[in-house]
């Protein structure tokens, strides 16, 4: 093709040449298209709906929604109240579980990880081949899994295992003792707070003497000896205003206490362990990722192993491994979803499942559940971008 | 089972994309030579695959009755399997032409989630099954108990009631499907199932000691077991709700499948020749063809056959009709007259 000046084309054409405006008119060809698309979708939705007779609205929200949930530890629900309420249950069960879940995936992750890197063969190889096993069966097996053997394994509540007459394991969950506190012990408590205020002016106070002098307090003990004395001490002298509230056999099961149940004990060991499995080896990814020198250099400063590992190496690896544990938190939060395999009563099995099922509003319930969903990923990712920006080097 | 969640996202994205299929079933099922029914996922005597995948069941059979008059054909079905929750969905979404899955009539199915009911093909009330070893004989001494439900059902919906006014309290386990339920029962997780009386006798009958469970006397709930389709296609309910009638009438009329050819050659009844197409057009009006019914009937047998070969007092499951019988024996079943 002869090449034609650019000042003698058309104007759109010269539009076309400039690459910054042609970006701009593949951008606003792009958008026009996916709004087309969502402007076809939700005529389609409107046409769907208006055919089989269905309206949408959210008026059923406030129709007492007439059925049970047992598991609710925030709420005192009764299926005398609303769609709304049962929808807050599931959500708050929903949170419970994942909040749990990546705590305790990030704890038994963060140790397997390093497990992964022990010397000792033994250790190193048993963890190796419970990672590879759990990794590649599907989370929905390991929850059924867990499930399963809680449920089959552990005796009925009326044999059920009998730890010193105050906590109970059955196949109907696990019974501990719950606190009841009493008058007196919200001084206790703020005595408590108080200790924790004292304890971190103390840390700041000694690490500034370490940078001055050098000199090392053992922090850890001296914070908990602060923390610990000072809410023993206050316990005592308000004469210990705590009793405890002992599960009991009454009839069928166990009453009062505090109970784990199955479907939650379930849900929430399989998400963790299988979570942590993943976030194992990116702790270990991100370990092997800082350079040998920087180890080598401690101990040359004469740093024993596990201060090395404290001070020199996972500040460094942190860098590396957060990004990636954002996304297995997320996981762990979208497989909850799961729940309703084992009957937990979660966000997907209230409003999304029940809610939906008795007042055939699909298209209601499952924008609410989508957006319960959109808004926990949204707030997980914003605190731990957070918090990523908070453990980048600091230009000194 | 598969992730729940995008099973019920993906129906809801079927309603967002797919154009439900509106009037027009008749021709849809024709063109694609094979009826769609929406069954449960399992429940023997009502609705189960068999080792070579074929489904049985007194539901089923009348999936079968329905392709027969339909196509002609009893065997022309897709069984489209759904769990409590997902049934109205699937139907709505266009996944199924009819639903027979233990549906109980309500209200709010039929006015809100917009479905066509079209008769009772089951009467049955809400039960109660512990093991016999709990030693509780009413469902009045069940305060504090661990009760395993269905979600989705109005099952849990008259549990929380019946518990309610009695003042009494639970422990709701709720459990997708059957299996899983029966699972969860048989393993001790809860002390009571409770599901339609129908499929607590049909749940027992795949115990390995049924005899060690009772189902207790209340039945606190009617629950009136019907076909369903979707609102906006009358030609198509008219159908499914003479396909069933077609059924009771049979019976009423002594029409089985024995002796349906002679019927139709030497009856004196003017409604049974009317019935079997040998007299009027009542095939032609339904947009069938005239022998629709004499299919059903011939390939599938009256509504007293398909309740004894599949849940009968000679099967496992054993059920008596009871309110199932016919009208003239003391029971519900009752047509409306072929003319
Ligand atoms: N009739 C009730 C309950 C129906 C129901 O779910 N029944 C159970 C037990 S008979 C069932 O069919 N389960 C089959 C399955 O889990 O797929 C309703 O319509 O909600």
């Amino acid at each position: 093709m002869a090449a034609v000046p650019i000042e003698d084309r058309g104007l759109l054409a010269r539009l076309w040449g400039n690459q910054e405006t042609r970006s701009v008119i593949v951008q606003i060809a792009t958008m026009a298209i996916v709004f087309a698309l969502l402007a076809l979708v939700l005529r389609n939705v409107a046409i769907n709906l208006e055919a089989i007779g269905k309206e949408f609205s959210f008026d059923f929200l406030t129709a007492p929604a007439a059925y049970d949930i047992t598991f609710s530890p925030f709420i005192d629900y009764t299926s005398r109240d609303t769609h709304f309420t049962a929808a807050a249950v599931g959500i708050l069960n929903t949170l419970l579980v994942a909040v749990c879940g990546i705590a305790a995936a990030s704890v038994l992750g963060v140790t397997m990880g390093i497990l992964r890197l022990s010397r000792n063969w033994l250790v190193n190889r048993i963890v190796y081949v419970f990672l590879e096993f759990t990794r590649n069966v599907p989370v929905l097996l390991h929850i059924l899994l867990v499930h399963g053997i809680v449920v089959t394994t552990l005796p009925p509540p009326r044999r059920a295992i009998d730890l010193g007459g105050t906590a109970f394991v059955s196949n109907r969950g696990f019974f501990a003792p719950s606190p009841v506190f009493e008058e007196g012990s919200g001084i206790v408590a703020a005595v408590f707070v108080i200790a924790v205020v004292a304890a971190l002016a103390f840390r700041r106070w000694a690490k500034r003497v370490q940078v001055e002098t050098g000199k090392i307090y053992s922090v850890f003990w001296i914070c908990t000896a602060i923390i610990g004395g000072a809410t023993a001490v206050a316990f005592l002298a308000l004469g210990a205003p705590l009793s405890w509230d002992l599960p009991a056999l009454k009839g069928f099961n166990f009453q009062g206490g505090l109970a784990l149940r199955p479907e939650f004990l379930a849900l929430w060991l399989a998400l963790s362990y299988y979570t942590a499995c993943f976030i194992a080896e990116i702790v270990r990814a991100g370990i092997l990722a800082v350079s040998h020198g920087q180890t080598e250099a401690a101990y040359a400063l004469g740093l024993r192993p596990n201060r090395n590992l404290q001070l020199v190496v996972l500040p460094q690896a942190l860098r590396i491994i957060v990004p990636p544990l954002v996304s297995q938190y997320l996981n762990l939060t979208k497989n909850s979803s799961l729940a309703i395999a084992i009957g937990y009563m979660d966000i997907v099995a209230t409003i999304g499942g029940i809610s939906l099922m008795q007042t055939g509003k699909e298209m209601e319930t499952m924008l609410i559940v989508l957006g319960v969903y959109l808004v926990f990923s949204l707030l997980i990712s914003a605190f731990m971008n957070w918090f990523n920006r908070s453990i980048r080097y600091k230009e000194r | 089972m598969k992730a729940t969640i995008h099973n019920a996202l993906a129906l809801t994205l079927m309603l967002a994309l797919a154009s439900v299929a509106r009037a027009g079933t008749l021709e849809d099922v024709q063109a694609r030579g094979v009826l769609n029914c929406v069954v449960s996922t399992g429940v023997a005597g009502f609705a189960y695959p068999d080792d070579a995948g074929e489904w049985h069941g007194f539901d089923v059979d009348f999936c079968r009755a329905t392709a027969a008059a339909v196509l002609g054909d009893p065997k022309a079905i897709k069984a489209v399997t759904s769990t409590g929750k997902t049934r109205f969905t699937l139907l709505n979404a266009g996944e199924g032409d009819v639903l027979w899955r233990n549906t109980t009539i309500t209200f709010s199915r039929d006015v809100g989630v917009k479905l066509r009911f079209h008769g009772v093909n089951y009467y049955d009330g809400q039960g109660f099954m512990v093991p016999k070893a709990l030693g509780v004989s009413s469902a009045k001494e069940l305060d504090g108990a661990s009760v395993c439900i269905q979600t989705g059902t109005t099952t849990e919906l008259n549990l929380a009631d019946y518990f309610h006014s009695n003042g009494m309290k639970y422990e709701a386990v709720t459990i997708e499907t059957n299996d899983e339920a029966r699972q969860n029962y048989l393993a001790g997780r809860c002390d009571v199932y409770t599901t339609d009386a129908s499929g607590l006798a049909a749940t027992r009958s795949t115990f390995t000691n049924p005899d060690d469970h009772v189902v207790l006397p209340e039945i606190i709930s009617k629950e009136p077991l019907g076909p369903a389709t979707r609102h906006g296609d009358d030609q198509w309910s008219d159908i499914v709700t003479w396909v069933l009638n077609a059924t009771v009438t049979a019976e009423e009329k002594g029409v089985t499948s024995a002796n349906v050819d002679e019927m139709r050659s030497s009856s004196k009844d003017p409604e049974v020749l009317r019935l079997l197409g040998a007299e009027g057009n009542q095939g032609a009006e339904l947009g069938l063809e005239a022998d629709w019914a004499y299919n059903i009937i011939k390939s599938v047998g009256n509504y007293g056959e398909i309740f004894e070969r599949n849940i009968g007092v000679n099967t496992p499951i054993g059920l008596a009709r009871g309110l199932n019988a016919l009208w003239t024996d003391g029971g519900l079943q009752y047509s409306p007259p072929f003319r």
